[in-house]
């Protein structure tokens, strides 16, 4: 193990007392990510389960990988070009955005961290993907760093950090974003690469996207299948209702994310949309609205966040149901924002823990009058 | 017998080492214990010295919160050591035995006659009153309650956990003259819970309320079965004895002698051959494990649990067996580093969660170590402890409130109804690392000072 004793030989250095002590948290997530560490239990249950934070997060990436590579083809498709090159386009377009957002929020979350003395905790791995893949693909770099930093600081840190805050991180990002430079982050351009690079062609390419047809004409110019499939322009990963499906079906399966908040997403927002359907607000089938925008990639991967989402069971129908439905209800009566998917999820997230409240309550009024009830 | 108690949440966790139905008489061992640290919130008053013969049944100590409870020598010999730790505090009291073994006598009680204060009195004098528990709180009980109910747990669904049935075989008469004590104590019912399709003789046991029970650890648990029978409101008092405690109350009854022996499993997978050894209470873990580890390779030990690998107290090769064990697990030490093992597949180590094989190898057996797994993180899996915990509680917003020191809130949300055991499993899956049994500990030890 030649490793291992490098890292042995240059750990001193790096704890509390050694030169470059005050890079100790940094020094110590690289560690941890290349051994898991040799602690062993001291108190309570002698045996653990070998399931910790650093592989549940590895395991939200892993699902969010189909969305991010379908993005990348179709920031390249959509430009014109086609196959590998498209791939290949998107992939180069994108790794500065990428970049851009795990060096400063993952800077932010080191300095906070060595500041409270603890270990790096895992989340920004997650959120640091989630950023890039939520955002319009020609968004300034410079505007995502001030988002990311946004969202780190005011999203998360001021709560106590990892576990603590109220609103989800990556949401935060792109609400910041949208709102502070809400000129460049609409319109029609946005939604498109403007690199001339590998024969791209960015010139006078241009369009609204499906939601936002949808919002005016009440149509939208894609195939039902080319949404379904995400060849539409939109935020970077966010178009691949399959791909998104993907990933899905495996943070379900590893239960990392509540079936119960991501399903009732889905009910919810399908209800409101056979609502105004019924009601005559509305003339395009309710489950567009599942496959058009971020509806499909908020009910996946940002309603179920277990912080910010709702924690106990019943909780979670509520508060999927109304992220869902809400999100519909912006995008059809609401005539500013076409997408109503993160201000639903974020003004869910805001009310979460008052639905949590009041079922953790009936549980206390019902075990105080079982309790009456026996003898 | 009344309906089966079907529990769905829960887990067995499948350990290599689990003791096989052969049962070896431990030898008489040179000396024996008695640990004020076995119990909780006992401060221990000294009575004797070093040097002064008792005999089995002899106090030792009693405890200045609870001052009619004494602490009695399972042995008869001579009071070798007052091991102190830091500040002085109490950490066990020795006795070397005699070869020859007396007990105090006590008069043989006529139960059908007997008062409850005269049964209290026999079990106070003899220290068997330290085997009664009280809750909430797990704390030995107050002779001046009357519980509600009291409350016995016939089997044990830990990991690797003895049989019941096998370790009480020829202790049937026992057993129900302890009932019969048992019954004296409490202003309502003796509840003995058994489990469904292997209550074996225990079935039989009569002047109880008898409860099946069927599903995983920690079905087993009386804190569980309480909250299925007949919950722990505020103000409740109930009192639960082990099963093995039980008899030893029957043998005093009976005979009027101190008789502590019990029968123990040795499990693991660091142990050559797992069975039953019968010892007396508060025998040297080297009498049992004696040649019984397995050799380790340069560079690895093991980790000796006096109890199972999820609520067991880690003791020393030359410690002392807890009174309140059942069985003594050796697993190995993990103090090792894994190379990216938290991408790696690790199809030797158990998982609750998918993102592991284990799930589909639900006969496999482990040999797990006592490795973290992780670093500690604050909670971030919502709605994974619920699982875990049979009861209609919500573990995350109770530990929450244990955090803030909420009073009122640990109240309502259910903190009388559990102890450390009852939600171990929540800490053995929690990705956080949180040392949950010990943050619960805490949250009972402020409701003791606080109410």
């Amino acid at each position: 193990m030649g490793l291992r004793k490098i890292v042995d030989n240059v750990k001193p250095t790096f704890s509390e007392g050694g030169k470059f002590g005050f890079l100790a948290s940094l020094f110590d997530a690289i560690e941890t990510f290349l051994f898991v560490p040799n602690t062993t239990t001291k108190k309570g249950a002698h045996v653990r389960d070998c399931n910790d934070m650093k592989r549940t997060m590895f395991f939200v990436v892993l699902a969010l990988i189909p969305a991010f590579l379908f993005g990348c083809y179709n920031t390249g498709s959509q430009v014109g070009l086609e196959g590998f090159a498209a791939l290949m386009y998107g992939l180069v377009r994108v790794l500065p955005m990428l970049a851009v957002s795990y060096v400063v929020g993952l800077g932010i979350e080191v300095i906070y961290a060595q500041i409270r003395k603890e270990e790096v905790a895992e989340g920004y791995f997650v959120t640091g993907f989630l950023i890039p893949m939520i955002m319009p693909v020609s968004t300034p770099l410079w505007m995502v760093a001030l988002g990311v930093a946004f969202a780190v600081i005011f999203g998360k840190e001021v709560f106590g950090g990892t576990g603590m805050n109220i609103f989800n991180p990556a949401l935060v990002a792109r609400a910041f974003v949208f709102f502070a430079f809400t000129p460049q982050m609409s319109g029609e351009k946005v939604w498109y690469s403007d690199w001339t690079m590998m024969g791209a062609q960015v010139d006078g390419v241009s369009g609204a996207t499906a939601l936002e047809q949808l919002a005016t004409t009440g149509q939208m110019q894609w195939s039902v299948m080319d949404a379904f499939l995400g060849f539409i322009p939109g935020s970077f990963g966010e178009t691949s209702t399959l791909c998104i499906l993907l990933g899905g079906a495996l943070l379900l399966y590893t239960g990392i994310a509540s079936w119960r908040t991501m399903l009732s997403v889905f009910v919810g927002g399908l209800a409101m949309g056979y609502l105004f359907q019924a009601v005559g607000l509305t003339d395009y089938p309710a489950y567009y609205h599942l496959l058009v925008g971020g509806f499909a990639f908020g009910a996946v991967f940002m309603a179920t966040d277990p912080v910010t989402s709702a924690q106990t069971n019943v909780g979670k129908y509520i508060v999927g149901f109304m992220t869902g439905a809400l999100a519909v209800l912006v995008r059809v009566v609401n005539p500013a924002y076409p997408e109503g998917m993160m201000l639903a999820i974020l003004f869910m997230n805001a009310l979460a823990p008052t639905v949590d409240y009041f079922v953790v309550e009936a549980n206390i009024n019902r075990r105080k009058n079982r309790i009456k009830t026996v003898k | 017998m009344s309906e089966i108690i079907k529990l769905r949440k829960g887990l067995d966790i499948n350990l290599q080492g689990k003791a096989t139905e052969s049962l070896v008489e431990a030898p008489m061992a040179a000396t024996y214990a008695v640990s004020p640290l076995d119990y909780e919130n006992v401060t221990p008053k000294l009575l004797v010295k070093v040097g002064d013969k008792v005999k089995a049944g002899t106090p030792l100590f009693f405890d200045k919160n609870n001052t009619r409870v004494v602490y009695t020598s399972p042995v008869s010999g001579t009071v070798s050591a007052v091991n102190r730790g830091e500040k002085r505090k109490i950490l066990n009291v020795t006795v070397e035995a005699d070869k020859e073994q007396v007990s105090e006598e006590f008069a043989v009680l006529d139960l059908k006659k007997a008062s409850r204060e005269e049964v209290i009195e026999m079990l106070l004098k003899s220290g068997l009153w330290t085997m009664i528990l009280q809750r909430p709180y797990g704390i030995v009980a107050n002779p001046a309650d009357e519980p509600k109910a009291l409350f016995v747990s016939a089997f044990d669904s830990a990991p690797l956990a003895p049989c019941m049935n096998f370790a009480l075989k020829g202790e049937q008469a026992n057993l129900q003259k302890g009932l019969e004590v048992l019954s004296l104590l409490a202003a309502g019912n003796v509840h003995l819970s058994v489990r469904a399709n292997a209550a074996g003789e225990m079935a039989a046991l009569k002047g109880v309320k008898m409860h099946t029970f069927e599903g995983k650890h920690p079905v087993g648990n009386v804190g569980v079965q309480i909250h299925h029978i007949d919950p722990i409101a505020k103000g409740d008092i109930v009192w639960t004895v082990a099963i093995q405690d039980v008899a030893a109350i029957g043998r005093l009854f009976s005979t009027g002698k101190v008789d502590l022996h019990k029968v123990i499993a040795l499990t693991g997978s660091e142990v050559e051959k797992p069975q039953y050894y019968r010892i007396i209470s508060g025998a040297p873990v080297a009498s049992v494990l004696e040649g019984q580890i397995k050799k380790q390779a340069e560079g690895d030990s093991v980790r000796i649990i006096s109890g199972n690998v999820l609520t067991g107290k880690k003791v020393e090769a030359d410690g002392y067996i807890t009174a309140t064990a059942s069985q003594i697990t050796v697993i190995p030490e993990g103090d090792k580093y894994e190379m990216l093992g938290w991408i790696a597949p690790r199809t030797h180590r158990f998982s609750v969660s998918r993102s592991y094989f284990s799930w589909l190898c639900p006969k496999k057996q482990y040999k797990l170590d006592t490795n973290l797994n992780g670093g500690v993180r604050p909670f971030v899996m919502a709605g994974l402890f619920e699982e875990y915990l049979p009861m209609d509680i919500y573990p995350m917003y109770l530990f929450k409130a244990i955090i803030a020191g909420d009073i009122d809130k640990m109240e309502n949300l259910g903190i009388y109804e559990i102890l450390e055991e009852d939600i171990a499993l929540c800490e053995f899956v929690d990705p956080s690392k949180t040392e949950i049994q010990q943050l619960v500990r805490d949250g009972i030890n402020l409701m003791i000072k606080e109410c």
